[in-house]
């Protein structure tokens, strides 16, 4: 079966491009794109009407919360908000209850996966065992039955040489680290980022720098063991030019960052607003736009909506006791073309750090508009505007910070190999 | 005569002419106070009900006198006692409250933006009485009152807090306040008790105590909580009297009629030594308590008036 997209806008992120043509799509497979494709025999032809034709979303570091607290978002309920936000590949996070650690607890997360997702689904698992920092996980059990990344997420391995150990291990199985850079002790208990802001509100805070001495450390440990290693978050300025160091001598690294540090800053907590309180906390406008220059620069490789469901009870309390986190796959796509909209990246840049670094990567075939390439695709209006209502979200939990807030981007239709997992009605 | 607000929960929100209203009406009532018949209407029939989760005699008690002259019906609720210990959260506790038809509620709570929560799902008026680090109003008032009556006046004046900036919502409430007001702010104390990027709020900070005195009309010193003092934030106890505990010497740096100010419960030889706190000439610590009263009562019966109007404007339920 053959699927033909004419007259579409094809953002293609690895050439770098933003031209208009037809894409054309066999037996789940990109096979031909651009100005002049021919049209095969038999195919069913969807007019784009000069819409953006794109590679789906890949989207490292989803929350889903199975097992262990299924009210605040299932397999299902994640896949089909996922589908909604042109998100074609979620890369689930292992922070669950138990933590993701053994190859049974994986076993069972493939398996709800596949029976209840329409889009793909790739499990990272925890990098020791319980995410306590004191035992490596059985990484070469958990690469068979399919762990693609390791991971404690937010909890910081303390013990060094535990850490360090565990790197060298996955170093020799070639698998992939994603640290989360934070001195751990300087930013317990923080809820906001020190600086006048948090002085006027009284918040317990963390310095930026406990971010910069976090990559710091990692950094030095990748060199001493030569591990794979990706940074899931960097939000402050201070620590890009280490970043950029470690890149420039040639370290296996790459970094990412999310979603809501790209678009919101710490004023946006005002009145102790608790769907704007993340880990890391919201940084400064000044740190938001130097993030932004390193999207560009391509000095950060990826961006996440680091989907983090909670429910009402936990988000409705005093700021310093709310649960920290917030839903983001089906608005990752509306709050990145912002920054297209305000000029400050093109959608070949947003993409690339959307879609093809992150598959690349991971080392997988999606993510890029190529011949050969899965035809994970969403077609999307990048100008349509809304005002966002967050009861109207498919995530289970609703603590989205975008609630109310005016939007542009409404995906039209999101394709998972080929088959339409998702249409705009 | 200007007072818009349903809730007095920071000084942040308050209008200098709002601050003018308030002090104006405290007055009145610290001459009522100070009759054999200390009674007012302002409050009859209405319930006011004090929640602190967090320890408290002196505010607590200024709250249910304050109330009570006023002829509120007062209840207090210890609320570390009872159902929060049971894993009830804030806004249930506050629903189960709203339910009984208070008017006024005065909360206390050990998180900053507790109070802002509450008062979001409640349908009376809202007083903080200090909520974690945030503010403290009725004692930034009562505060503004005392330097009012003492100095003659509530600006343009050279005010020094010194202590623990950090951890103190009397501080922030109070600069926020003194600065509305146009006065001049210093702030004196070691770098470990400062919040970051504090200079920004346009106060001059000082480390040197003889130095951040210099010339000033007022010197409010803050109380450091004894968990803060061995060796966390300062090295020991002596060292910061030494450095930082006000004495005669370094209140000398000050102006001839220099006031003495504290929020209390006081450390005596930690922040401020026991004779000087007592002088009578310098030390306006006993006049701050009668003013808290006098300044709460002024509130509730502000915020009381606005609540009635509210109400009385209010659509009619058929």
């Amino acid at each position: 079966m053959s699927l033909l997209f004419t007259n579409a806008r094809l953002i293609d992120p690895e050439a770098g491009t933003d031209n208009a043509g037809s894409l054309l799509v066999e037996n789940g497979v990109i096979v031909d794109l651009g100005p002049n494709v021919a049209m095969p025999a038999r195919a069913e032809v969807i007019d784009c009407a000069g819409k953006c034709l794109a590679p789906g979303i890949v989207d490292i570091g989803v929350k889903v919360c199975e097992p262990g607290e299924r009210h605040k978002e299932s397999y299902r309920s994640a896949g089909l908000a996922a589908a909604a936000g042109g998100v074609t590949t979620m890369v689930t996070r292992p922070d669950t209850e138990p933590a993701i650690d053994s190859p049974e607890t994986l076993e069972f997360v493939t398996r709800r996966a596949n029976e209840a997702a329409p889009v793909n689904v790739v499990p990272m698992a925890a990098l020791t065992k319980g995410r306590a920092g004191r035992e490596m996980t059985e990484f070469g059990f958990l690469m068979d039955a399919g762990a693609i990344a390791f991971t404690d997420c937010d909890n910081v391995v303390t013990d060094t040489k535990v850490y360090s150990r565990a790197l060298t291990y996955a170093r020799s199985l070639g698998a992939l680290v994603i640290g989360h850079p934070q001195e751990p002790i300087l930013s317990k208990g923080a809820a906001s980022t020190s600086g006048k802001f948090a002085s006027l509100r009284g918040l317990p805070a963390v310095s930026p720098m406990a971010e910069r001495m976090g990559i710091d450390r990692d950094i030095a440990l990748v060199e001493m063991t030569g591990v794979k290693y990706h940074a899931d978050q960097i939000t402050t300025a201070r620590a890009l030019p280490a970043l950029q160091r470690a890149k420039a001598n040639g370290f296996d690294i790459t970094a990412g960052t999310s979603i809501h540090h790209l678009t919101l800053n710490e004023l946006d907590v005002a009145d102790y607003r608790t769907f704007f309180k993340v880990k890391p906390p919201l940084r400064g406008e000044d740190d938001r736009l130097a993030l932004v220059e390193a999207v560009k620069s391509g000095l950060i490789d990826i961006i996440s909506s680091m989907h983090t469901p909670q429910d009402e009870e936990s988000k409705r309390l005093p700021f310093e006791e709310a649960a920290s986190g917030a839903v983001a796959l089906e608005t990752l796509l509306p709050a990145a073309l912002r920054l297209y909209h305000a000029e400050q990246l093109t959608l070949p840049e947003l993409f690339r750090a959307m879609t093809l670094n992150p598959a690349k990567r991971l080392g997988l075939p999606s993510g890029r508009l190529s011949a050969g390439a899965p035809a994970d695709l969403i077609l999307f209006d990048a100008d349509a505007p809304f005002v966002l209502n967050r009861f109207e979200l498919k995530s289970k939990s609703k603590n989205t910070p975008f609630d109310g807030a005016r939007m542009q981007g409404k995906v039209l239709a999101t394709y998972v190999a080929g088959q339409a997992v998702y249409r705009r009605d | 005569m200007v007072f818009r607000q349903k809730h007095l929960l920071g000084i942040e929100h308050l209008h200098p002419q709002e601050i003018t209203t308030l002090l104006d009406l405290a007055d009145q009532y610290v001459d009522l106070n100070r009759r054999d018949v200390k009674h007012s209407e302002a409050l009859r029939g209405l319930t006011q009900i004090n929640m602190f989760f967090e320890n408290s005699t002196r505010t607590q008690a200024s709250f249910e006198i304050a109330g009570k002259r006023l002829g509120a019906d007062v209840m207090n609720m210890a609320m570390q006692a009872s159902s929060i210990k049971k894993g009830e959260t804030l806004i249930d506790t506050a629903m189960t409250l709203n339910a009984m038809h208070p008017d006024l509620l005065v909360v206390r709570h050990p998180h900053s933006g507790a109070v802002d929560l509450l008062a979001q799902k409640v349908n009376c008026a809202v007083l903080n009485a200090g909520d974690g680090k945030h503010e403290h109003p009725t004692q930034a008032l009562l505060d503004a009152l005392t330097i009012r009556r003492a100095k003659g006046r509530l600006h343009r004046l050279n005010i020094a807090i010194c202590g623990d900036i950090s951890h103190s919502r009397v501080a922030r409430s109070n600069l926020i306040l003194l600065g509305k007001m146009e006065n001049r702010v210093r702030l004196v104390g070691p770098a470990t008790l400062m919040p970051s990027q504090i200079d920004q709020f346009g106060v001059e900070v000082y480390e040197d105590m003889a130095e951040g005195l210099k010339d000033v009309d007022v010197v409010m010193m803050l109380r450091l909580q004894r968990e803060r003092m061995d060796g966390g934030f300062i090295p020991s106890e002596r060292e910061y009297y030494h450095r930082y505990g006000l004495d005669a010497d370094k209140l000398s740096h000050a102006k001839a009629d220099a006031i003495v100010m504290h929020p209390g419960p006081m450390n005596r030889g930690v922040e401020i030594d026991g004779e000087l706190a007592d002088d009578i000439n310098r030390s306006v610590i006993q006049e701050q308590v009668e003013m808290g009263v006098a300044v709460r009562m002024a509130a509730m019966d502000l915020l009381a008036r606005n609540l009635r109007d509210s109400r009385s404007n209010a659509p009619v339920e058929v």
